[in-house]
């Protein structure tokens, strides 16, 4: 009886013999990793099966699947994430000199649970004409009344902004990111709305005179095939924040193994593809992100706006204090 | 024991203990599936039950009042210009001839095509100040950005206006459905009684017409508490961006569900007192002579009203949001449509054509329950169900995907026990529970629709029926079928065109490597690619145009007598 019964469930469930496969919950939007992924299945072979959406959904479906969930790699678009994954207990170490070599230890987790596979920054845009780049120092420097009415940022909701204000936290201490905060909101030219490409616009077009922006959306607005995007691009200038400090505040997209991966060694492949140089090239030419392999030479635009110096705290704080920091702009009233 | 003997002793027990209330063995069934579907909301319901106090303090301290009073201002606004753009078109193109009227009476439906978060992206993107718009403005004048005023699309007036554009069809829809199935006899007592034409809509018409209405309105209240793309590029501080807030950035899901579970309290408590203030009166049709209706040729200046008052809601709800999108595709239709998109629109095709059937059936079996018993149970399952519309994509997927996953580990921990295979998870990861999140979160449309419909046919219909020899199955087929053919067709086309446009389940709940035209137009447009988000957003929209042009056919064959 129970051997028909257990032929009858095995006929059932009968998974066909699959070739290698690997499955990664991406919070990076599918235009913006597939090509990757199906260069990587081109090249290896391991089909790759892909979900994309936003990190924190992923995370909470880790732990409701538990030991059963089809995923291999968690991919997320910020560190705060992977350190929160981390926590939670739905990654696992994975030891390999291919990824240990190429990113540098301050981009990867300290027990080897996430790894770094790009670098955006967060940096001042500005109108040339209505400022001038003297007056601008670094992000602390934001809370000046001389900014009032001049700023646009948008909402803390944004993952961008908690890891940005838990690394000021990190550096500075909670009571004077607070102070800090409470006049930066007060400088704000309107209450925060829209992405970080509308935060660009808005300085173009007179709405605000600076603002704080990922630099890759500026890149890619420059490059954008639409007129008015570039049109607006041209109209404002970067700048490297806190040169002459801590350096700019730089973030991670990377990436981890689940702790129950089925298929783990297909999955440390996917990884250390993503390190290749030929991958890393590609965060760098068609996102204008910069690679965490610092031997990969920009191109374009990452090239002209040159070298800079990124803070180089350790990234695992940013998860630490991201609580902190949305419970902060909560209270300084940044919407 | 065979199964057939297990659950004759199963339903023989229950009647046993429930003999006095009648409980029949279908009722039992059906009540088990309407529970089936109360899950999820049970789930946020019961966050309500685990203190998290601090957060909460931090909340009242902080931001709450914010939530609240943006949210209230949300309904308020949303309700009102839903009902002014719904129920006075309504009225014109079922009683009146104007310009045009033939063709707005079904063009006026067609801002439901439209997914909020699209009018949302398509008028900032033209509007805004960085858009075409105010630029062209500005170099024509020379004036700065500061030199002039222009209405703010981004804030929280514009969240009500873009709601309500893509809302108000829901009120429409049923108010006229219910004016065309009024008895003109009643109208023409009330003329002859000294009513004027006015008169005869606000005392005669208008409160015959009102469970449509309010079925229509609170669906628009629900969609509207339930919205998070608008308010949320609007950088609107609603309820809804709270859930989320809470629940990503300050990582607390049980605080996050309780934000959800005080939203049903809204709900519940309009739909209470929204029920009871009717308990008295009764919207059978009094008068079963129906004369087929002589629409009165309305002259000159108040045609031209009328056809304002009919063709504004429809240009700003949809021609001038559809050209701009249909601009913005011109530049970009040749890259996107490659095969691969048309992927996407089977999928989103055969997502929404399976559901809508589902919900159907599902609304018909639960609202004949409720038709044939006066068990307490039964009516409170029917209305707790209609919850789900009210509760955020995000919620109710989270919602579908804890139980499940639950039993998929429990049947793997079985299997592996007793047979060494692991199942692993069975359900979880695959297009059922996406179906069911959609049935959750959309049932509500199908049973109000349905409901609306059944509540009509006088149950003495029913009786004389009875007496004539004829069965449930029989009465139910001969007898209400046709006479609610139109408004099941609606219920089907609504709740297609709904799943078309739905994206927060669809983002989380959907498998590996499958997309859908919401999902591919959010993710471009997420990321400020609003030309390339053109194409898929338009194919959403065109897509809806059909089953929207069928449901209006379907309401004007559906008066008695129609030629």
């Amino acid at each position: 009886m129970k051997k028909t019964l257990t032929i009858i469930i095995f006929l059932i469930f009968q998974q066909l013999p699959n070739a290698a496969e690997v499955n990664v919950y991406s919070a990076r939007k599918e235009t913006l990793i597939k090509p990757l992924l199906d260069q990587f299945t081109r090249d290896t072979g391991i089909r790759v099966n892909l979900i994309t959406g936003k990190a924190d959904i992923f995370i909470k479906r880790l732990e409701i699947e538990g030991e059963n969930t089809p995923a291999d790699i968690l991919l997320t678009i910020d560190a705060a994430r992977l350190v929160r994954a981390k926590e939670k207990g739905l990654f696992q170490e994975v030891i390999s000199d291919a990824l240990n070599k190429v990113i540098p230890n301050y981009f990867r987790d300290i027990d080897n649970h996430w790894f770094g596979l790009s670098l955006r920054s967060r940096v001042i845009v500005f109108a040339p004409d209505r400022v001038n780049k003297e007056e601008l120092i670094d992000y602390l420097d934001l809370a000046n009344s001389k900014w009032k009415g001049r700023i646009c940022v948008r909402s803390s909701s944004n993952i961008y902004n908690q890891s940005l204000v838990a690394s000021l936290i990190a550096h500075h201490g909670i009571n004077k990111i607070e102070i800090w905060a409470s006049r930066l909101v007060e400088n704000f030219a309107r209450p925060s709305k829209g992405g970080d490409r509308d935060q660009i616009k808005a300085v173009a077009i007179g709405v605000c005179d600076i603002a704080l922006v990922n630099n890759y959306y500026l890149a890619g607005m420059l490059e954008s095939s639409q007129e008015y995007e570039t049109y607006a691009a041209k109209k404002v200038k970067l700048f490297w924040p806190d040169q002459n400090g801590h350096g700019a505040h730089v973030n991670i997209s990377g990436a981890g193994v689940t702790k129950y991966a089925k298929n783990k060694e297909e999955a440390i492949q996917l990884l250390e593809y993503l390190v290749t140089d030929k991958a890393q090239q590609w965060y760098s030419d068609i996102n204008y992100e910069y690679a965490v392999n610092p031997e990969i030479k920009n191109t374009a635009i990452l090239g002209i706006w040159g070298v800079f110096k990124s803070d180089d705290l350790n990234l695992s704080l940013l998860g630490r204090y991201n609580r902190d920091a949305v419970l902060l702009m909560d209270r300084v009233g940044w919407k | 024991m065979t199964f057939k003997n297990f659950s004759e002793s199963f339903y023989s027990l229950l009647n046993l203990n429930f003999g006095l209330l009648k409980f029949s063995r279908l009722n039992l069934t059906l009540i088990i599936l309407a529970l089936f579907f109360c899950i999820p909301v049970v789930i946020v319901c019961g966050s309500l039950f685990f203190p998290a106090k601090d957060i909460w303090v931090h909340l009242i301290d902080t931001v709450l009042t914010d939530y609240i009073f943006n949210s209230l201002a949300l309904l308020i606004g949303v309700g009102f210009f839903s009902l002014l753009l719904g129920v006075i078109p309504a009225w014109l193109v079922t009683m009146y001839q104007f310009p045009m009227s033939r063709y707005l009476e079904w063009a006026i439906l067609l801002p439901m095509s439209m997914p909020a978060y699209i009018i949302a992206y398509s008028y900032t993107g033209t509007f805004d100040a960085a858009g075409p718009v105010q630029t062209i403005m500005r170099e024509l004048t020379g004036w700065e950005y500061n030199d002039y005023w222009f209405p703010e699309i981004r804030s929280l007036g514009g969240a009500i206006a873009m709601l309500s554009l893509v809302l108000y069809p829901y009120v429409y829809l049923l108010a006229r459905a219910s004016f065309i199935e009024q008895s003109i006899c009643v109208l023409e007592v009330s003329r002859t009684l000294g009513c004027n034409a006015i008169d005869a809509f606000r005392r005669v018409a208008l409160p015959l017409a009102r469970p449509a209405i309010i079925v229509g309105l609170s669906l628009v209240l629900m969609e509207t508490l339930a919205d998070y793309g608008t308010v949320q590029y609007f950088g609107v501080s609603a309820f809804t961006t709270g859930i989320f807030r809470t629940w990503f950035g300050m990582d607390n899901s049980l605080v996050a569900a309780q934000l959800s579970a005080i939203l049903l309290l809204f709900v519940v408590v309009f739909l209470y007192l929204e029920r009871r203030s009717r308990k008295q009166l009764a919207f059978h049709h009094t008068s079963n002579r129906y004369s087929p209706l002589l629409k009165q040729k309305l002259k000159s200046s108040s045609a031209f009203f009328a056809f304002v008052i009919c063709f504004a809601p429809l240009l700003f709800g949809f021609i001038l949001p559809a050209s701009f999108l249909g601009e913005w595709a011109i530049s970009t239709y040749s890259e996107a449509l490659d095969i691969d998109f048309y992927i996407l629109l089977l999928n989103s095709l055969s997502l929404a054509f399976v559901t809508a059937l589902l919900a159907l059936v599902i609304a018909l079996f639960l609202v004949y329950m409720n038709r044939n018993s006066h068990l307490f149970i039964n009516r409170f399952l029917v209305r707790f169900i209609s919850l789900g519309y009210a509760i955020p994509g995000t919620v109710i997927a989270v919602g579908v995907l804890i139980p499940f996953a639950w039993f998929d580990n429990r049947l793997d921990e079985f299997l592996t026990l007793h047979f060494n295979f692991s199942s692993g998870l069975l359900i979880s990861g695959t297009l059922f529970i996406l179906i069911f999140a959609y049935l959750v979160r959309f049932l509500a449309v199908s049973i109000n629709t349905v409901e609306a419909a059944l509540e009509k046919i006088k149950l003495e219909m029913d009786e004389v029926a009875k007496t004539a020899g004829m069965s449930h199955v029989s009465i139910m087929r001969r007898i209400h079928m046709p006479i609610m053919r139109g408004s099941l067709l609606t219920a089907l086309l609504l709740v297609f065109v709904d799943v078309l446009k739905e994206l927060p389940a669809t983002l989380i709940l959907r498998p590996f490597n499958f997309n859908t035209l919401a999902v591919r137009t959010f993710e471009l447009a997420n990321e400020e690619r609003l030309a390339e988000a053109a194409v898929p957003a338009l194919a959403i929209v065109i897509a809806g145009i059909i089953p929207v042009i069928m449901i209006s056919n379907s309401i004007s064959r559906s008066r008695p007598g129609y030629e």
